[in-house]
């Protein structure tokens, strides 16, 4: 059923302060091919050419095998582009930028880490004190529903807290940057509705940049401020198209009409890919 | 009530295991008492018992115990370290992989006893031999289980190490190490009783002291309780190592429960 519900005029102010400084992402004439046994090349993206604003929410779709992960790789130094560049806070990517955080489809957890020493491993990495980084997990816990869940092990967590885990250890560095690689997709729909809600909630806090995959139109339009449409592999922007429902959203927002046309929108750009 | 379930749960755990030697050891007497088999062939416990008490008091069994332990143990360690070393640079380098790996499949399927003769000319009669054929003995299944456990590291978690810009130091400290250290301690575990298997050969080629050497002795002299003695201490040798590896795998792996 759909509710009537007053129309927002009121856009809210952004975000509250951060002390994160978010960093814009961008690809000039970025191409990746692969390099198949027997020397065959596999053209598996672009070349593609996009920029996001510092602080934008995009998210990325496109068919299966596109060339979505490879894009997101290329971005965070995973993969090196055959012909031209992925820049991040507009300088070109060769290693891995410290302002970026990549976050997998699969939760990707060390098993023989808690939950705690998981979130913190990022901190450890560079050096962090043991107390302090404590302290930073401890901070995000709550946020992420995972106050009870500190000493345990990721065997012993559902597949939405293991997400949630992996959330917490990109968050817990306070990246300018976050490239999602379809972070929620292999979560029931519900799960998947918070999760995507929790995360507006933590950009809303930090105004990082997000680049996120998705394969859900539905989540693409709920979350992001731009949603970019990839054409068949070789992957190139086929559209780009600007969401323009007010901020904040809730679920409620789904049934509004705007957000109908914006969704039919992105539907009939895939369809055309 | 729960009391008292746990009490008989616990002791039942303790004595079930015993049960076994229990009736073995009833059988044994019983097929003595039978006289179908002289004493040097098959000796009463009651006779073994005797062997065991006055070998430790002379500290013969002592002596020998000693002697197997620490060859066991040094050669343990030199096969584990030089099998994790080398496993670990033949899992990092192609090169180093195509040229040795076939020399070490070889090598590890030839028989130890075949060439702890060989081992006994080069290095004497001395104890140095009985660590290099437990070394060696040890040396391929913990590189087998290094290069193994190495390649079983998942590459997501190598990206997600790199993403988080890990040295190559710490990639082995957070990321190797720890993914590999199932298959390492596996390895260890088999390793343990291994090194017992290569003192013990050893020493059966030639030796001035050791467990393998008092049962050759032993057996010269129709001495059949006392082999059966050294047999018994080399398995509670054996038995000690592996539970103490067993005991260090329970306390390191506790997150796999
Ligand atoms: N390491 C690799 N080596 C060779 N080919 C690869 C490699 N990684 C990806 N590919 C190929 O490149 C193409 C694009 O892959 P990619 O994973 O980027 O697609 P995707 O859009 O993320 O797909 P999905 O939506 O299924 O996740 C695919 O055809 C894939 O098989
Ligand atoms: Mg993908």
């Amino acid at each position: 059923m759909i509710l009537p519900r007053p129309i927002r005029t009121t856009s809210f102010p952004q975000r509250t302060e951060s002390d994160v400084t978010s960093v814009s992402l961008a690809a000039q004439q970025l191409s990746v091919t692969y390099t198949l046994a027997g020397n065959r090349p596999l053209p598996a993206l672009g070349p593609t050419t996009f920029a996001i604003p510092a602080g934008q929410f995009v998210c990325l779709v496109g068919p299966s095998g596109c060339g979505k992960s490879t894009l997101v790789r290329a971005l965070a130094g995973l993969e090196q582009p055959t012909s031209g560049t992925a820049l991040v806070a507009d300088r070109p990517v060769v290693e891995p930028p410290a302002q970026v955080g990549i976050m997998f489809q699969d939760a990707n957890l060390m098993p023989w880490r808690t939950v705690l020493d998981n979130m913190a491993l990022p901190l450890e990495l560079t050096g962090v004190a043991r107390d302090e980084r404590e302290q930073a997990v401890f901070d995000l816990l709550p946020q992420l529903g995972l106050s009870e869940f500190a000493h345990a092990y990721p065997g012993d967590l559902s597949g939405g807290m293991a997400q949630r885990v992996a959330l917490g250890r990109v968050l817990v560095r306070r990246p300018g940057a976050l490239l999602l690689d379809e972070p929620f997709g292999a979560l029931d729909a519900l799960t998947r509705e918070q999760i995507g809600l929790d995360l507006l909630a933590f950009w809303r806090q930090e105004g990082q940049t997000i680049l996120m995959v998705t394969h859900d139109i539905h989540e693409a339009v709920l979350l992001a401020d731009r949603v970019l449409v990839m054409s068949r592999r070789p992957g190139r922007l086929l559209a780009d198209i600007p969401v323009t429902l007010d901020r904040p959203r809730a679920i409620s927002d789904t049934y509004h009409e705007a957000f109908g046309q914006i969704a039919a929108e992105v539907r009939t750009a895939i369809e055309r890919a | 009530m729960k009391g008292r379930r746990d009490y008989v749960r616990l002791s039942g755990r303790l004595f079930v295991p015993l049960l076994l030697p229990a009736i073995l050891l009833i059988v044994w007497q019983i097929v003595v008492s039978l006289g179908v088999y002289p004493e040097f062939i098959i000796p009463s416990p009651l006779a073994v018992f005797e062997k065991f008490v006055e070998v430790l008091g002379n500290g013969r069994l002592l002596t020998n115990t000693w002697a197997t332990l620490s060859q066991t143990l040094v050669g343990l360690v030199i096969g584990v370290l030089g099998g994790v070393v080398l496993g670990y640079a033949i899992a990092k380098n192609r090169l180093l992989d195509d040229v040795l790996s076939p020399l070490v499949i070889t090598l590890q399927s030839t028989p130890v006893v075949a060439y702890a003769p060989l081992l006994v000319i080069w290095f004497g009669s001395g104890p140095t031999s009985k660590i290099v054929t437990s070394a060696l003995i040890v040396f391929f299944p913990m590189l087998m289980n290094t290069v193994v456990g190495l390649n079983s590291v998942p590459a997501s978690l190598r990206d997600l190490m790199r993403s988080l810009r890990a040295t190559p130091w710490q990639m082995f400290t957070h990321l190797e190490v720890p993914a590999a250290m199932p298959l390492l301690l596996g390895g260890l575990k088999v390793s343990a009783t291994l090194a017992v298997i290569g003192s013990v050969v050893g020493e059966f080629v030639s030796a001035r002291a050791g467990l393998g050497w008092l049962i050759n002795d032993a057996r010269y002299n129709f001495d059949t309780p006392l082999v059966l003695v050294a047999v018994f201490m080399l398995a509670v040798i054996a038995r000690t190592l592996y539970a103490l590896v067993g005991l260090l795998e329970r306390r390191m792996l506790a997150w796999r429960r």
